[in-house]
């Protein structure tokens, strides 16, 4: 299924609703009066905290495929979700019902899990609003669609124009506005006005050994404004000499191999190495390998890493997290040494702390749990080009795909999308797509070199069926061995 | 009672202009979810949901072909369903006019009854679906002295109705219900971990088999426990149910006829060829009510039907749905599918199955007498590509030596291509299980990968 919205709504309106905003206003999604009877409705039967997210997304894509405009998709998810949390068991309900009378419903189902019988009646104050607006950036409902559609157009020359080998194209893009509000019976009252852009181009380039595939994006937590500043033919080309470069690549090698990752090019590799593990709903139950290690030496002295959710336009930022709480730079590895885990509300109440601002969750149909941001290794002092030269073999990967990883065992995987044979220091034949394995804490120690020339890339971390925008930064580095699972 | 749902659709379609067509798919479903830590619910979930997605096909000027829009939202409310086919409207006058963009038309084709709804689900108290999973974490801590951590024991199920109408006289309903059971065990010796993911699947509470999810649990955490990389060789894989079901369904995606007509996958041009190993017969059949695929009617609101991709090594067709049919100039398999309200119609399988040979898994064990056992995968969305066929995925699992399973290993990969698989198929296990996603498993020997370790 894809995003489904609850609600007591039936067809033939059985249950009342408000009337429905077709259009995108500037008022709050839910009355703060509203809130606060909901709020303590919510805790009727006890339990230590209520808490209100509303949501209300509007999303926008279009795709041109095999030189068509295929198909313009616009959605809309509007509801909220209740949560009751009650010593260590948490009540969730959502509704797509913003009436009070729909909010009332939902509030009930979350309270069936608290277990304190009728508690009496708990009044519920709200603070003053902590409120952030769309500033500067260009609302996507603002644009004309024909405007977007000439951008999938030039990408789709630009990436044939690429070469004769390029057989296809497909170009997309997208963009939302996410309008959220967060109340909790603590008096938090939070909202925030989230709007991001993505474009993403696919080539498929036909040679003597067969297909190939490059992919080239750009995200940002920005307006239809980015284009202003990025060329669409440039993400094209780039997908598109990708997928030309693989047409004479050779089998990636087998076995553990010194590896050279080009700044920007995925970063994926501490999202997964240490990042997963170091959130603290895995810490709490024990099941990452960093448990109990804040303090020792888990990373080689060149690996500082940060979760920030405060880096502006990035793909992972926002102004309050989805439990209303402001984003922080977290240093979570300093010159080796682990120093912090990220935090929701739910674990560092657990811990006697305050959350970290890393509560997320993919929209009101689900539960927040700890996510990372814009996650990312501090740049090093050397040249990247002398690191390539100062390895007489290995592999340089330019461009990463996905990962997965265990955080129990720490072993994860990463995958290249390009990637190139390094002999005698220099850059040599490109290889075919293959998966690196490795083991966090093992990985981690084996870095040896970090370059200047940092830059960050998108992603989409999915984490227990929930999916959310992330960032990923490193610069050049080398890892001095790492398993690649090539043929040859 | 899914009528209502089905005049909802029927009423939108109603309101097409002239030279319009319009397809309204509209579902509703409820969902529990249940999860269990240290003897407590440490969340529980419930909560009803519906939407509509909506395509608008307008014909362009001069027999060009008609422009398709695409719209949905979260909601039946009338008013939000109003706006949504306004929405798809507007978007249609944004696409490019195609010939073969047309919505599916009523074949001929009966669809097969197929009962998919478990009164059970909507039947069973919620503290009974509380204590399913209480019980499960329970047994599976007390399971084996090695276990140190569940770390999310979960019951969950969903009742979900769809209706589909158009224009075109498609009028179809249907509604499922599912029943899950899964548990993460994180088995510990010393410093060292090792987990393991057991589920059970149904229609309903009544289907589901606890002990099954816990076993499998233990058993894949505690054997993993002394395992350590392998040396890099070339050798016989045998990937376990799970893990063939999800190769399959890498497969599946090179046989949609979508990704053959618009150049992305290499089967295209290779009907009649010989692409599998003899032996190698692959069904795609959502008419087959054990799988979990199982469907009377299509994203489209076709019939389903049993489809004959590979037989005995030969590539024979695609599986198509009504728009990639036209473009390859042939008709819909009955193959469409989406991804829910939210998503538009494409053709993919529903419920593979290989033609199943007669070992089971220690038969086949011994056959191979050497090579590695594979007992789950990482990194397949990252390291295989269905266009190029090359396969590379992070592996854990035992070495088989001298026709049994020997000592544990992990941190490998295992790498190929899809073709070279394909062609090097040795031993189809008799022992399918239905699982969720779009494949039977089945145990699964192919020879002469490359296995990647020290």
């Amino acid at each position: 299924m894809g995003p489904v919205s609850r609600g007591g709504v039936r067809v033939g309106g059985a249950v009342g609703h408000d009337d429905y905003d077709t259009a995108v206003t500037d008022a709050a999604l839910i009355d703060p009066d509203v809130l606060e009877r909901v709020l303590s409705a919510a805790l009727v039967g006890g339990g230590d905290m209520a808490e209100v997210f509303a949501e209300d997304t509007m999303t926008a894509s279009a795709m041109l495929d095999d030189r068509k405009v295929e198909e313009l998709s616009s959605g809309r998810s509007r509801g909220a979700g209740i949560r009751v949390v009650d010593g260590d068991t948490t009540g969730f309900a959502h509704t797509a019902d913003l009436s009070e009378a729909g909010l009332l419903a939902a509030a009930r189902a979350a309270a069936a899990v608290a277990r304190e019988g009728d508690a009496g009646v708990r009044t519920v104050a709200l603070g003053p609003p902590s409120r952030h607006g769309p500033g500067d950036r260009t609302p996507p409902d603002s644009v004309d669609k024909g405007r977007k559609l000439e951008l999938l157009a030039r990408a789709d020359d630009a990436a044939r124009a690429s070469g004769d080998a390029i057989t296809q194209v497909q170009v997309g893009c997208g963009d939302s506005r996410r309008r959220v509000l967060i109340a909790n019976s603590e008096g938090l009252f939070a909202e925030d006005d989230q709007i991001r852009t993505r474009f993403n181009v696919v080539c498929v380039a036909n040679g003597d050994t067969g297909m190939q595939t490059g992919y080239e994006s750009i995200a940002r937590t920005e307006g239809f404004e980015i284009f202003e500043r990025f060329a669409v033919e440039d993400i094209a080309n780039k997908a598109a000499e990708r997928a030309l470069a693989k047409l004479s690549a050779r089998p990636a090698p087998s076995g553990e191999v010194p590896i050279v990752l080009a700044g920007g090019s995925g970063g994926i590799l501490f999202h997964e190495a240490c990042g997963h593990g170091l959130e603290a709903d895995h810490i709490v139950k024990d099941a990452s390998v960093y448990t109990g290690r804040v303090g020792q030496l888990v990373a080689s002295p060149l690996v500082t890493l940060v979760d920030d959710g405060t880096v502006l336009g990035e793909w992972g930022n926002f102004a309050v997290d989805d439990e209303g709480c402001a984003p922080s730079r977290n240093v979570l590895i300093e010159n080796g040494v682990l120093t912090e885990y990220m935090w929701d509300w739910l674990r560092a109440r657990k811990e006697g702390r305050k959350s970290s601002g890393n509560g997320r969750r993919q929209s009101y149909q689900h539960l927040p749990m700890v996510r990372m941001t814009n996650t990312y290794l501090l740049a090093g002092t050397e040249d990247p080009d002398e690191i390539v030269a100062q390895t007489p073999s290995g592999v340089y990967v330019k461009k990463l795909g996905g990962g997965q990883v265990n955080t129990a065992t720490g072993d994860f995987v990463f995958g290249t999308t390009e990637a190139y044979l390094i002999e005698g220091g220099r850059i040599t034949e490109p290889l075919r797509d293959a998966n690196l394995i490795g083991n966090g804490p093992e990985v981690l120690r084996r870095i040896d070199a970090v370059a200047t020339d940092f830059d960050m890339t998108p992603g989409t971390c999915g984490k227990d069926g929930q999916s959310v925008p992330v960032g990923c930064g490193q610069a050049t580095l080398r890892i001095t061995g790492v398993t690649l699972g090539g043929t040859a | 009672m899914t009528e209502d749902l089905l005049e909802l659709a029927t009423s939108v379609v109603a309101q097409a202009s002239p030279g319009e067509g319009i397809e309204v798919y509209a579902t509703r479903g409820t969902d529990t979810e249940v999860r269990a830590y240290e003897g407590e619910v440490e969340s529980l979930t419930s909560a009803d949901s519906s939407g509509v997605g909506i395509r608008v096909l307008v014909d362009g000027a001069g027999g060009e072909g008609s422009r398709v829009g695409f719209a949905w939202a979260g909601s039946l409310d009338p008013a939000v369903v109003a706006a949504t086919l306004a929405d798809a409207r507007d978007n249609a006058r944004f696409a490019t006019p195609d010939p073969d963009v047309v919505l599916a038309r009523p074949d001929g084709v009966a669809a097969t009854e197929i009962d998919l709804w478990d009164d059970g689900v909507a039947s069973t108290p919620m503290e009974k679906k509380i204590a399913l999973a209480i019980e499960l974490e329970r047994a599976t801590r007390a399971a084996d002295p090695r276990i140190r951590q569940v770390s999310s024991a979960d019951y969950s199920d969903s009742r979900v109705e769809v209706a589909l109408a158009t224009t075109t006289g498609i009028s179809s309903s249907r509604r499922r219900t599912t029943a899950f059971l899964s548990v993460d065990a994180i088995a510990g010796e010393g410093a060292e971990t090792q987990t393991g993911t057991g589920f059970s699947v149904g229609r309903g509470p009544g289907e589901l088999a606890p002990d099954e999810a816990m076993d499998d649990a233990v058993e894949r955490a505690t054997r993993m426990l002394g395992a350590s990389k392998a040396r890099s060789a070339h050798c016989t894989v045998v990937f376990d149910q799970r893990v063939a079901s999800t190769l399959l369904a890498v497969v599946a995606s090179a046989l949609s006829g979508e990704a053959v007509v618009k150049g992305r996958s290499f089967f295209a041009g290779r009907i009649g060829e010989t692409v599998a190993a003899a032996g190698v017969t692959l069904v795609d059949d959502p008419t087959d009510p054990r799988a979990f695929g199982a469907a009377s009617h299509d994203g489209e609101g076709l019939a389903c039907r049993r489809n004959v991709l590979i037989s005995d090594g030969v590539l024979r067709m695609f599986v198509f749905d009504t728009v990639s049919a036209r473009r390859a100039g042939t008709v819909s398999t009955g193959s469409a599918v989406r991804g829910g309200f939210a998503g538009t119609p494409s053709a993919g399988c529903r419920a593979l199955l290989l033609a199943p040979g007669a070992k089971g898994l220690d038969e086949i064990l011994a056959s191979v007498g050497d090579g590695l056992y594979v007992q789950s995968v990482t990194g397949v969305h990252s390291g295989v590509n269905p266009v190029s066929g090359d396969f590379s995925v992070g592996a854990e699992g035992l070495m088989v030596r001298g026709g049994v399973l020997a000592e544990p290993v992990r941190e490998v990969t295992v790498a190929s291509t899809l073709q070279r698989m394909l062609q090097s198929v040795v031993e189809i296990g008799g022992d399918v299980r239905w699982l969720p996603g779009v494949a039977a498993g089945q145990t699964l020997a192919i020879a002469d990968m490359a296995l990647s370790g020290d």
